[in-house]
């Protein structure tokens, strides 16, 4: 599974980091990043969800293997 | 002083966001307006005309929409930028930048802003929020009777926020005065407001003042030296920012606290849970936002434009009630039950677009604090029997008074 936050959406409510901080981090902005270039470790799949399932801007893409 | 339209006796031709009755009924008449379905949006002659978008989709296509609507002011009143006797800086500055800004200035006017409310910036206040919160409790001493907005949620973000711009702590009170001011009085005659935001500007500017004379660490002195495309901000940018960060960095957050507070006090199971497990108040707080979103923000509409229908046009007003989406069924599943840990929360109530809430990180770390502190100190309590709550009047929703009998204490850890 992989993750992907789509910049030109992201407006840096932070919901992903806070609730995912394994996936996710945040610029000096505070806009989001994926971090390991957006691999889901095997364990986190339900947290990639949730983060998805709690953007408010619809930002963040998952893409399953 | 008062309301220059009196009472609403037609809520679905007429309505008013700023009559007393909208905030206490807010979801009635909200049910009311959608059922009614004139135009998909409610309209109002008051305030010059006035638009009121309920569904998810409406509110967020207008939010996006900065093509059709403007930002150039953002407070619904009795008086249009237009029209104000100290015209604010012209669009795509505004009265409070980045707030009432348009872009592509808007961009420029947020960067400054946003490191210094990033998330890993506003993680360290949270034992100064702690201390506060407890500071507040203690004084309330051995009270069974207390008032948790005015004892409590009122004065939490008052002392954050003086913290950061640098005004003395003492002043709290001239701050709710301004808050009243800015979005509680604007019903009132534009003579009434003129007099009363030029004692507002000339508070500021005394401020601004002292922190030329006496630089210091916060965000003041860091307006005063920043920069936008190599020019130092004019002075009515920086005192405008420092109005936007008074203004909506403490009757936001005093309202969220409250009405967090006030839920816990009808809902025992929801309290008793929070109180079992303290790590569940980040996802109540989360659903507190949704269900009890304080902020209705504004826009003005450009040119005229068709929307959906409804013919909008030049310098009407559209209220964008981020609470309203919150409660929509097509977003949310049991948009109406308040459950505090519910997993898909989407909920915009620091809204959605680029205007996304500034301070959001900082609003959130002091609900989680300030309602995991209460229950921590006050364990079990109720709403006072013979008392009532009363809500704030306007775009920002919350209880200002908030009487709540206490009915187990602990000590302070």
């Amino acid at each position: 599974m992989r993750v992907r936050v789509i910049k030109e959406k992201c407006q840096g409510h932070n919901r992903c980091y806070s609730l995912a901080p394994e996936l996710f981090d945040v610029d000096d902005l505070g806009n989001a990043f994926e971090l390991n270039d957006g691999v889901v470790p095997a364990g986190l799949e339900d947290k990639a969800r949730l983060a998805m399932k709690n953007c408010p801007e619809f930002a963040i893409e998952i893409t399953e293997d | 002083m008062g309301s220059i339209y009196g009472p609403v006796t037609d809520w679905q031709n007429d309505f008013d966001h700023t009559d007393p009755e909208y905030n206490e009924r807010i979801h009635e008449i909200w049910d009311d307006l959608l059922n009614a379905k004139k135009c998909p949006v409610a309209h109002t002659e008051r305030f010059g005309g006035t638009w009121l978008p309920m569904t998810h989709e409406h509110v967020r296509e207008i939010a996006y929409d900065t093509d059709h609507f403007t930002s150039r002011a953002v407070v619904v009143s009795t008086v249009k930028p237009d029209d104000a006797p100290i015209p604010p800086l012209p669009a795509p500055i505004g009265a409070a930048p980045p707030i009432t800004s348009d872009p592509p200035f808007h961009q420029e006017a947020r960067r400054l802003l946003l490191p210094a409310f990033a998330p890993k910036m506003i993680e360290p206040w949270e034992k100064e929020v702690e201390k506060i919160c407890h500071d507040l409790i203690d004084a309330m001493g051995d009270r069974e009777f207390i008032d948790a907005a005015v004892d409590y949620a009122q004065h939490i973000p008052v002392q954050v926020i003086a913290r950061m711009l640098g005004f003395p702590l003492e002043d709290a009170d001239k701050f709710r005065g301004f808050v009243h001011l800015v979005l509680e009085a604007v019903n009132e005659s534009p003579e009434a407001r003129q007099a009363a935001f030029e004692s507002f500007n000339e508070y500021l500017d005394r401020q601004i003042q002292d922190h030329k004379d006496n630089p210091r660490d916060d965000l003041t002195t860091y307006l005063m030296n920043a920069e936008i495309m190599g020019n130092k901000l004019q002075d009515e940018h920086v005192r405008g920012t420092i109005v936007l960060i008074l203004i909506a960095g403490i009757d936001t957050t005093w309202s969220g606290i409250g009405s967090s507070l006030w839920h816990l006090a009808g809902h025992p199971i929801d309290r008793g849970r929070l109180v079992d497990n303290p790590d569940l108040v980040p996802s109540a707080t989360e659903e507190f936002l949704r269900a009890y979103a304080p902020v209705t923000m504004a826009r003005m509409v450009k040119d005229d434009h068709d929307f959906h229908g409804c013919p909008m046009q030049k310098d009407d007003w559209v209220l964008l009630p981020f609470p309203a989406a919150n409660r929509d069924p097509e977003v949310f599943e049991d948009a109406d039950k308040v459950i505090i840990d519910r997993e898909e929360n989407r909920h915009a109530a620091f809204g959605l677009g680029i205007h996304r809430c500034l301070g959001s990180n900082l609003a959130r770390l002091e609900m989680n604090v300030a309602t995991r502190v209460f229950l921590q100190r006050f364990p079990d309590f109720e709403f006072a029997q013979g008392e009532q709550t009363k809500w704030s009047i306007g775009q920002v929703r919350g209880p200002r008074k908030l009487p709540v009998r206490v009915l187990a204490r602990r000590p302070r850890p």
